[in-house]
């Protein structure tokens, strides 16, 4: 690991101040960044260290409805706040479906958001990434690519994003706050991450010394509860990424879907979300056929960046599997168990 | 630069001064304090073998910077027993032949405490064995951890109705 200046700023203008600066980078729990240090592939001149900003580590109910949630809270105490289970269960089954329980006890909200999309080849130092190094070619489109992308992909980098969290949170309209140079602004969670283009280094919307401060679910959000699943299909049971993952989250009155929601994780540089598939269900009955149709229309654009066209035909399996579950009605018991093929959690 | 930080560690505050910013709570317990019960397998995070608990919460102690927890409350493996009396996790460990080789062992075992103490598994192998997904063990003991989890969860539970009728 590469020697660093480490610094520990008592607010948030003094933080945007000291990470305005060339190489400079946050640090909250550092549990992507110290990996990412350690192999050689992220190498900054300074740390600062955002853990101990005040009042960002907070759960907080807003008149209008919503919801805002202090970028420093942790992953496992947002997942295990029972309100916070009750109203967003997908997201807390996302949240859990996620690396193991040390890591969720450590990672925070912002930095979940902030994790690097990535692949074995961003890891390897010894190997030509786009994304690690701008213009040094991609290693993975000749090489190990089976659970590559095959949505929003370019030939400058074919890596996935790996958050779980991501995935309900951009169905459900998540919202960004972030306190910058020049002063605080919002961004849709959807607007966030970018797709790699011919700037596979240019992860995010974000600009030098911008701080994410906290993530807001709107109102509306909280209506989708009583149908909302997270569904997550990986190589082992748990503790790994996924190969495809699907949110979904209905709105059911009188026997038909009034609202739909739908994104899809491990598919893409960023976190899928499904607007087509969404206007398709609007306003049908809960049926087998209207699942088949907007799991094709979310992946009608879909192609194979090298061996893993197989993942094409997955996601749509897990789109349906997603929506039957979905419409089936979320468990009582939330966070139900994440997808163990051993599960005893009716409707896995 | 040189910076101190003051950690205390089963119950005993240490200071500790870094010249390097790098140094992370699983290499100042292992290389300065000389606790080198907790284990450095992977280093990244995946493995388990660091766990500690930090604040009463497991986390991977190689993915967190000692500068960062200054003022923070440790327990590590050493911390458990009371003199000869062994924490019924490790007891629990030795009845079901929890291990083999024995290195993974104090990362399970404060891995256990940890799960335990958040309520999450409660008496069900299957939860017990995803919340213990973090902990790897290359000689294969899992089915011995399980059910060392699960009769301490059981005997602490006991315990604890006990004390409080």
């Amino acid at each position: 690991m590469m020697n660093f200046d480490y610094v520990r700023p008592a607010n948030v203008a003094d933080a945007i101040a000291a990470a305005s600066e060339k190489g400079a980078v946050y640090l909250a729990s550092g549990t992507n960044l110290l990996d990412l240090m350690k192999g050689g592939v992220s190498r900054p001149s300074r740390l600062v260290d955002v853990t101990r900003l005040p009042g960002l580590d907070r759960i907080e109910r807003l008149d209008d409805g919503g919801l805002r949630i202090g970028a420093l809270v942790r992953n496992a105490d947002l997942a295990h706040d029972a309100a916070f289970a009750r109203d967003y269960p997908a997201i807390a089954e996302a949240l859990l479906s996620g690396a193991s329980a040390q890591l969720r006890n450590a990672a925070t909200v912002g930095g979940n958001l902030m994790q690097r999309t990535r692949c074995g080849y961003f890891y390897d130092a010894a190997s030509a990434c786009n994304r690690r190094w701008p213009g040094a070619g991609c290693d993975a489109l000749e090489g190990e690519n089976r659970l590559h992308a095959v949505l929003g992909w370019s030939e400058g980098c074919i890596a996935t994003h790996p958050s779980d969290f991501c995935v309900p949170l951009v169905a459900l309209d998540a919202v960004v706050e972030i306190e910058g140079r020049s002063g605080r602004r919002e961004l849709p969670l959807e607007a966030l991450h970018r797709l790699p283009g011919d700037t596979p280094d240019r992860e995010t919307a974000l600009e030098p010394g911008d701080l994410i401060v906290a993530l807001r679910l709107p109102a509306e959000a909280q209506g989708f509860a009583a149908h909302a699943r997270y569904v997550k299909v990986r190589e082992r049971t748990s503790y790994a990424f996924a190969v495809v993952s699907a949110a979904a989250a209905l709105r059911i009155e009188d026997g038909k879907i009034r609202e739909a929601r739908l994104a899809l994780g491990g598919v893409a540089a960023k976190p899928w979300r499904a607007h087509a598939a969404e206007q398709l269900l609007a306003g049908t009955a809960p049926d087998a056929a209207v699942y088949r149709e907007a799991a094709r229309a979310t992946l009608a654009e879909a192609r194979p960046s090298g061996d893993n066209a197989f993942k094409i035909e997955l996601a749509q399996r897990i789109v349906v599997r997603a929506l039957t579950l979905a419409a089936a009605g979320t468990p009582a018991r939330i966070p139900a168990l994440p997808g163990s093929p051993f599960s005893s959690v009716a409707g896995a | 630069m040189n910076h101190s930080i003051s950690l205390t560690i089963n119950g005993v505050l240490r200071e500790v001064a870094l010249a390097d910013p790098r140094v992370t709570l699983l290499d100042l317990l292992r290389e300065r304090l000389d606790l080198t019960g907790t284990k450095k397998g992977c280093d990244r995070g995946q493995c388990g073998a660091c766990t500690i608990l930090v604040d009463g919460r497991r986390i991977n102690s190689c993915l967190a910077l000692a500068l960062s927890h200054d003022g923070a409350e440790i327990t590590t493996i050493e911390g458990v027993a009371r003199g000869d009396q062994l924490h019924p996790v490790q007891a629990a460990f030795i009845a079901h032949d929890g291990f083999q080789c024995g290195f993974c062992t104090p990362g399970q075992i404060m891995s256990a405490i940890g799960l335990i103490e958040e309520g999450q598994a409660g008496d069900d192998p299957e939860r017990v064995r995803e919340c213990m997904s973090g902990n790897l063990c290359r000689c294969g003991a899992y089915s011995g951890i399980t059910e060392a989890v699960l009769e301490a969860h059981a005997n602490m539970t006991a315990a604890k109705q006990r004390r409080s009728a």
